[in-house]
């Protein structure tokens, strides 16, 4: 049984490591980009359709039923991180309230065009693609089980983060970004390009957790549409916040947040009140986090130090 | 002799709404020379400099570059035309290394490695005589190692023209002799150095030439050997203004705040006051002298109730408290006779003389609290959070070094700004906007605030409207004790002026008057006493009409690390001389020159 969680805790995990490192790019930023949830919700909105349309045309191709929704759904999410950048970058709207609108807008946008089409059928049926596993070893064994027994979305989550956080602290357009979101005036005043800064970790940060969209809806959900991405989301959200804008912290994290999520389901004889109260756990831990480092105060494990004011340079 | 011009600016113009801040401005900036921009605040040095470094735009004029026409519209702009400049607020990363921070922006084709960044920087140093750590965290600098860094990475970058802003405003004397031996080994080096300041002495010190701003304008540029202080002072201020400092004499000072061991740590955990120990006198300024960061926020914000006290008191002696007379001390017949020695008073401060009351008439007055006596209140203010040392009817008034942030809400108009002070007045749970805004219409035409009403958010005030209106706020409670920090730091001479005035005539109404300065010759010419802190502790307490400049500088040191006070004091044997610290500045030159001419 334990092998069976952990798997299930990895293959979920998946959702908020996309969520997240997304997230943390973005922040990294100084954005704080709420709109996560609407993010996810309307990108595997745009994969679930593109699927649809496919298999409306005939065509079986399965490197196109993988390849294609795997681009609909960046582009969407890349849309959204653009109109959250526009208005908060160029028109210097409050981010908060675009993040929260964002959601809202995204979670409504992609509830409206599924239940449109009523796709659904059609897509669990090739919903398969996803789900099955990249590495073809039959085995009972516990390390296959547990580690090699997924699809092809939670290893390609796994690699974004180590990318991420690769390029955060060690390269020099890392170093550029953190500057970007911990000082905009000083970036700007080394000669660095603030606003395409902003925007393209904005952009990038929202595909990537488009992509946390469309794993849960293809690979988790299996093809069935239902509203959990907005849940997820805020969990993505908080998993930044627990892994203290790490994204490879964010890798364990996430399975931690996995595990918590699906726990209840590996206990015998709770009730339903007392699952809904397993699956509060994270946002605990995440609360416990930030006790923890309030109280340490370490500046290594702040935010980013102008995370969430928009940035003018002409402002005296 | 000829000279080659790096930097030729025409006919500047630069506006912000209806503000002129750089009215047709010419400026030329020579090869191998080291430039003042000399002018009082708010003249528009800085924002003309700003303007070659990329961070505005000019509304009209031209800009050449080695002849050049160019136009600069961001910092890389200027990088690329190899203008590189230091501003005031360094622009530093606190959670990078000063080898990221100088890193940043840099385009070199070869792999990106903070190593051999860091290498590069040390080789750097040793050729110009910085001291710097490259791995070192920003946040856990001092001021002078940010400005070594910031200078740092603008040559990092090959600049060849270098604009520093006010670099020795925050520097001790000896920081800003070794940043002046920096700069001179630069220009040997043949770079051109650009200097905003408005220290007179120094611009005598380092620069080749002056160039003089008064309200925007250009006035002239001069060479500094033609030209001597009082000239320059001339130039800069314009106008002859009355500059002396009215101090009188202080009439019948008693204590009225006592300082005993007083200890506050800071963010680090820090003794940032250690075990001081003062009194402060109704009736007079007690300055506060010191470099910036040693204890002066914290001690001032420890007596206001803002900052935890770890040990010590803080007490104060309230004089005249009103206190209703009751049968429970004194019988009838000896109120009767304290009545008739003068020692009673009705709520109005008449005397009471019981003087053909019937007793039954004297027993209803005492029972309704009307007959009263002065008592002298002593109360310590330790453990008091603001709120309960107002509620105690304690005046403390606390003009905050930051004034948009601990002082006044900056989005908020000058009225709601008053009404911060009085919005738990009234028994409406309206707030009471009448009085706010008659106070806020008293202030601005009383301390003359510039301002286009009352209903303007205070941010867009200039520092100078700023502070007139966060000290006529302060002072209008009639204050028992009046704290103020840097109240005149930023603002131009005819504001300072304006606020030595308003401490003034506090103190001859018999508050208490704290005044935390940086100008030394302000402290000496304003204050009665003068505290001195160095590193936490009370290095002295002074009598400021008698005691010199050099003394004072002394005592600012004396508590200072050890290394720095055995260096500070190996140089006084060299030069047998005292240790210059923040030497005249333009405001004495001009009251000297006043005395001159009576």
């Amino acid at each position: 049984m334990i092998v069976t969680f952990l798997s299930g805790a990895i293959r979920l995990s998946a959702t908020f490591l996309y969520g997240s490192t997304g997230e943390i790019i973005t922040e990294k930023a100084g954005h704080l980009n709420l709109g996560i949830p609407g993010v996810m919700s309307v990108g595997a909105a745009a994969g679930c359709l593109s699927v649809y349309y496919l298999l409306k045309a005939k065509i079986y191709s399965s490197l196109l039923l993988i390849l294609l929704p795997f681009l609909t759904t960046i582009v969407a999410g890349g849309l959204m991180g653009l109109l959250y950048s526009f208005l908060t970058v160029s028109l210097r709207a409050n981010q908060n309230v675009t993040g929260l609108a964002l959601t809202t807008l995204g979670v409504g946008l992609a509830g409206y065009l599924m239940n449109r089409v009523k796709a659904e059928i059609m897509i669990i049926g090739k919903a398969s693609q996803f789900y099955s596993t990249l590495f073809s070893i039959d085995s009972d064994n516990w390390f296959v089980q547990i580690f090699l027994s997924h699809g092809i979305l939670v290893y390609l989550a796994i690699i974004i983060a180590i990318v991420a956080q690769v390029i955060l602290n060690r390269t020099r357009l890392g170093l550029h970004l953190r500057a970007v979101g911990e000082s905009p005036a000083t970036a700007d005043a080394a000669g660095i390009n603030v606003t395409g800064y902003k925007y393209v970790a904005t952009i990038v940060g929202s595909a990537i957790a488009a992509l946390g969209g469309l794993f849960t809806i293809m690979d988790y959900m299996g093809g069935n549409w239902e509203y959990i991405l907005e849940g997820f989301g805020w969990l993505s959200i908080a998993l930044v916040i627990f892994t203290l804008w790490r994204p490879a912290l964010s890798i364990f994290g996430s399975i931690i947040f996995g595990g918590l999520y699906i726990a209840a389901g590996y206990i015998n004889g709770i009730t339903f009140a007392q699952i809904e109260l397993i699956k509060l756990l994270p946002y605990a831990m995440t609360i416990v986090v930030l006790i923890a480092t309030s109280i340490l105060g370490s500046k290594k494990a702040q935010p980013p130090a102008s995370l969430g004011l928009n940035y003018f340079r002409e402002e005296r | 002799m000829e000279y080659v011009n790096a930097i030729e600016m025409k006919n500047i113009t630069k506006t912000f709404g209806s503000v002129i801040a750089n009215n047709k401005v010419n400026l030329d900036i020579r090869k191998g020379e080291i430039l003042s921009v000399l002018g009082e605040n708010g003249c528009g040095k800085t924002t003309l400099m700003n303007m070659l470094a990329g961070i505005y735009y000019p509304d009209e004029g031209q800009i050449f570059v080695n002849g050049e026409e160019v136009t600069i519209r961001s910092p890389k702009d200027a990088f690329n035309l190899k203008i590189g400049m230091v501003h005031q607020h360094f622009k530093l990363v606190d959670v990078f290394t000063a080898a990221q921070n100088i890193a940043l922006g840099v385009k070199d084709n070869g792999l990106y490695s903070i190593k051999k960044i860091a290498t590069e920087v040390r080789e750097m140093g040793s050729r110009y005589g910085f001291k710097i750590n490259p791995n070192k965290l920003i946040h856990e600098m001092s001021v002078s190692e940010k400005q070594t860094v910031e200078i740092i990475k603008v040559l990092f970058r090959g600049a060849n023209i270098l604009i520093l802003d006010e670099p020795t405003a925050v520097l001790t004397p000896q920081e800003i002799k070794t940043l002046f031996a920096v700069l001179r080994e630069m220009k040997k080096d043949g770079k051109s150095i650009v200097i905003i300041t408005h220290k007179l002495n120094e611009v005598m010190e380092i620069s080749d030439r002056v160039a003089v701003l008064r309200k925007g304008e250009h006035i002239a540029t001069v060479e500094t050997s033609e030209t001597n202080e009082k000239a320059l002072a001339d130039m800069m201020v314009g106008k002859k203004l009355n500059l002396n400092i009215d101090r009188k004499e202080p009439v019948n000072p008693k204590p009225r705040l006592i300082i005993e061991h007083m200890t506050v740590k800071n963010r680090d955990g820090i003794n940032a006051v250690d075990d001081v120990s003062f009194t402060v006198n109704g009736g007079e300024i007690l300055g506060i002298a010191g470099i910036s960061g040693n204890g002066q926020k914290e001690l001032l914000e420890g007596i206001a109730g803002l900052q935890k006290v770890e040990s010590g008191d803080i007490i104060f002696h309230n004089p005249k408290k009103d206190k209703p007379v009751t049968f429970f001390h004194k019988t009838l017949r000896k109120i009767k006779k304290m009545a008739a020695e003068g020692c009673f008073h009705d709520p109005e401060g008449r005397k009471i003389n019981f003087d053909g009351y019937k007793n039954k008439e004297i027993v209803r007055l005492v029972n309704e609290e009307k007959v009263l006596f002065y008592e002298d209140e002593i109360i310590d203010l330790r453990h008091r959070t603001p709120r309960e040392i107002q509620e105690l009817g304690i005046k403390l008034s606390f003009v905050p070094e930051d004034r948009l942030n601990m002082g006044l809400v900056g989005n908020m108009s000058i009225i709601d700004n008053m009404a911060l002070r009085s919005y738990r007045k009234g028994k409406s749970i309206f707030v009471n906007k009448k009085r706010p805004k008659n106070l806020a219409d008293k202030i601005i035409d009383e301390l003359e605030v510039v301002t286009p009403s009352d209903m303007t958010p205070v941010r867009r005030l200039s520092g100078g409207n700023v502070q007139k209106v966060l000290v006529g706020r302060e002072i209008s409670s009639s204050p028992k004790v009046l704290m103020a920090a840097y109240p005149v730091r930023g603002l131009d001479i005819n504001s300072s002026y304006l606020i030595y005035n308003l401490l003034n005539q506090q103190k001859e109404k018999n508050v208490a008057v704290i005044f935390v300065g940086e100008d030394l010759d302000v402290l000496l010419a304003l204050s009665d006493r003068l505290v001195v802190l160095s590193g936490g502790k009370v290095a002295g307490v002074v009598d400021a009409r008698k005691v010199t400049k050099e003394e004072v500088g002394l005592l600012m040191l004396s508590n200072a690390k050890a290394e720095e006070a055995e260096a500070v004091k190996a140089e006084l044997k060299k030069e047998g001389t005292v240790v210059p610290v923040e030497e005249n500045n333009s405001e004495e030159v001009i009251a000297e020159e006043k005395e001159d001419k009576e």
